[in-house]
């Protein structure tokens, strides 16, 4: 992905090797100069190692420098759970000043790269190494911070965040079988989060199911519970890694269903939560 | 290269020793500070900021200023000294320092006290993003420098490396460090915790231009500032011999003094020793 960037501009492409950490306060040096830094390096990478640059000097400093976080949650299927970034989300959704974005496939990321580049602050951009299904149109308007709804329904909603949302798609037809009408609603955006969505789906369907290719402690689950525990408590349950390490895979879709985020998974889930909803 | 007049070298040493008196006077009243690192760093302190930055109190934010980060973010008592003393905020706000309303923080914030141009404080950060500010220079066609001022016992970070091979990649000419090699850390010598010799080799195997001075010597300090801006292929840094606690013979080359607070009689006998040696 950088290769393409350093062929198309040569000249604004800075390469300092393997220095993470060096990467993102270097980025910061590039901010205060008046620059949008875009610093890219495998999210297990970035979020761990540099994690402390990306407090004190990128947050903290509220410097405007975008993270590029590449082959982020297990989508770096083959290099096992060394490479597996299972918490970024929660990390970062907990730093003030971070804006959290996470899209679903290449179409949404091509929209979200110039609003990214726009949002004056920090940035936190999650994405994938995965070949996925394209599922946004290309010239579908997106903006930071404005979740989405894909597919519409009276039951629940099941919400969901990054590039497992085929599989909710999947999940919401199983459900359509069995005679429950599933709302979708996707959220790029994980920070500033779309908590007025949250909310009218929890008023308008009762009860929500989250899925993400992330830990269930810290990332879409908590960012939906969090919006609604104190406005409109509804029943929410979890669908994503159950709060353990992963391992490696000979693709992505074989690790997704090892990590319980088969669409059969997201389905029985949302029926148990139809028990929950008063 | 410029001749420094005999006059022009005892107003900076007079600025360096009142300095040097304000900085205790700060950590007395405020009951915390680094004392130790603030009177090693003092006169490479006065020699930046009343000779050779080009910065203007009246406009903090110029886009066209040098840019000065502390990486040793722990002297900021002198560095707050030097900025009020310049003009950059009412020396007043100096009697605040440490309170909960006040703008000047434990270490140096770049967000909240006008004139500091980086967020340090934890050790290490100052030569990337000083990399990243002179190349923002080159790609802005900028004409600021900008200067490091780091510790000795900050070079056993392995992130100072990191910025070290990024200015040396990208010859990064506009970019000055300064060592204030004082041989005591927090505690201990940096001789016996984690020594760092031979520095001037290790700074040279990773291409930079390398300067030796007494860090005292005002003459040495301004001649060595002129000359890092004749070399135009390379990064220079000036490894700076300096004592930890330097004018007050109690506290010097001790690592006691590295985070004390010195006693009423103390700071009497402190300014005592100080304005003798005017």
């Amino acid at each position: 992905m950088t290769r393409l960037f350093q062929q198309a501009h040569p000249d604004r492409f800075f390469n300092v090797g393997i220095a993470e950490a060096g990467m993102v306060d270097t980025a910061v040096g590039l901010a205060l100069g008046g620059k949008i830094p875009f610093a890219s390096a495998f999210a297990a990478l970035l979020c761990y190692r540099a994690l402390e640059q990306i407090r004190t000097c990128v947050a903290y400093n509220n410097a405007n420098v975008k993270l590029l976080a590449g082959y982020a949650g297990v989508s770096d299927f083959k290099d096992g759970p060394t490479h597996h970034s299972l918490f970024d989300l929660a990390v970062m959704r907990a730093m003030p000043n971070m804006a959290v974005v996470v899209p679903a496939d290449g179409p949404e990321l091509m929209a979200l790269i110039p609003e990214v580049a726009e949002y004056r602050g920090p940035v936190y951009l999650r994405i994938s190494r995965a070949e996925m299904p394209r599922l946004f149109g290309e010239k579908d308007k997106v903006r930071i911070g404005t979740g989405r709804v894909l597919e519409e329904g009276r039951d629940l909603t099941l919400a969901t965040t990054g590039i497992v949302l085929h599989r909710v798609l999947e999940a919401r037809r199983i459900l359509g079988r069995k005679g429950l009408s599933a709302r979708v609603v996707e959220f790029h955006t994980l920070k500033p989060f779309d908590e007025a969505l949250a909310c009218r789906c929890a008023q308008e369907t009762g009860a929500l199911v989250t899925v993400e290719e992330h830990n269930v402690i810290g990332g879409l689950y908590g960012a939906v519970c969090e919006a609604l525990s104190q406005r409109i408590p509804v029943p929410v349950l979890p669908v994503g890694i159950q709060d353990r390490y992963t391992c490696t895979a000979p693709d992505p879709e074989s690790l997704w269903d090892y990590c319980g985020l088969r669409a059969e998974d997201i389905a029985s889930r949302a029926e148990e939560l139809m028990l929950l909803k008063r | 290269m410029a001749y420094h007049s005999e006059e022009s070298i005892r107003n900076l040493e007079k600025i360096a020793r009142g300095l040097r008196l304000k900085s205790l006077e700060m950590i007395c009243r405020r009951g915390a500070g680094h004392p130790g690192g603030c009177l090693s760093a003092a006169d490479i302190i006065a020699a930046l900021y009343f000779h050779k930055l080009r910065v203007d109190p009246a406009r903090p934010q110029d886009p066209d200023r040098d840019r000065f980060i502390l990486s040793k973010g722990h002297a900021s008592a002198v560095l707050y000294a030097a900025l009020a003393e310049r003009g950059f905020f009412p020396k007043d706000d100096l009697q605040d320092w440490g309170k909960l309303d006040c703008h000047l923080q434990g270490h140096p914030e770049r967000l909240k006290t006008p004139g500091v141009d980086m967020t340090t404080g934890l050790l290490g950060h100052g030569v990337n993003v000083g990399a990243g500010l002179a190349l923002a220079a080159r790609l802005n066609r900028k004409t600021y420098r900008t200067y490091v001022l780091l510790g000795d016992g900050e070079c056993q970070a392995g992130i100072v490396w990191e910025g070290a091979m990024t200015a040396a990649k990208f010859r990064l000419a506009n970019l000055t460090l300064i060592l204030d090699n004082n041989d005591v850390q927090l505690d201990g010598f940096v001789h016996d915790i984690m020594p760092l010799q031979p520095i001037i080799d290790k700074w040279k195997a990773f291409n930079f231009a390398v300067l030796e001075i007494d860090g005292h010597n005002l003459r040495q300090i301004l001649e060595a500032l002129d000359e890092v801006e004749h070399i135009h292929d390379r990064s220079a840094i000036i490894v700076a011999y300096t004592v930890k606690g330097k004018g007050v013979s109690f506290m010097e080359n001790s690592h006691e003094w590295h985070g004390a607070v010195p006693s009423a009689e103390q700071m009497a006998q402190a300014r005592q020793e100080l304005l003798a040696g005017a």
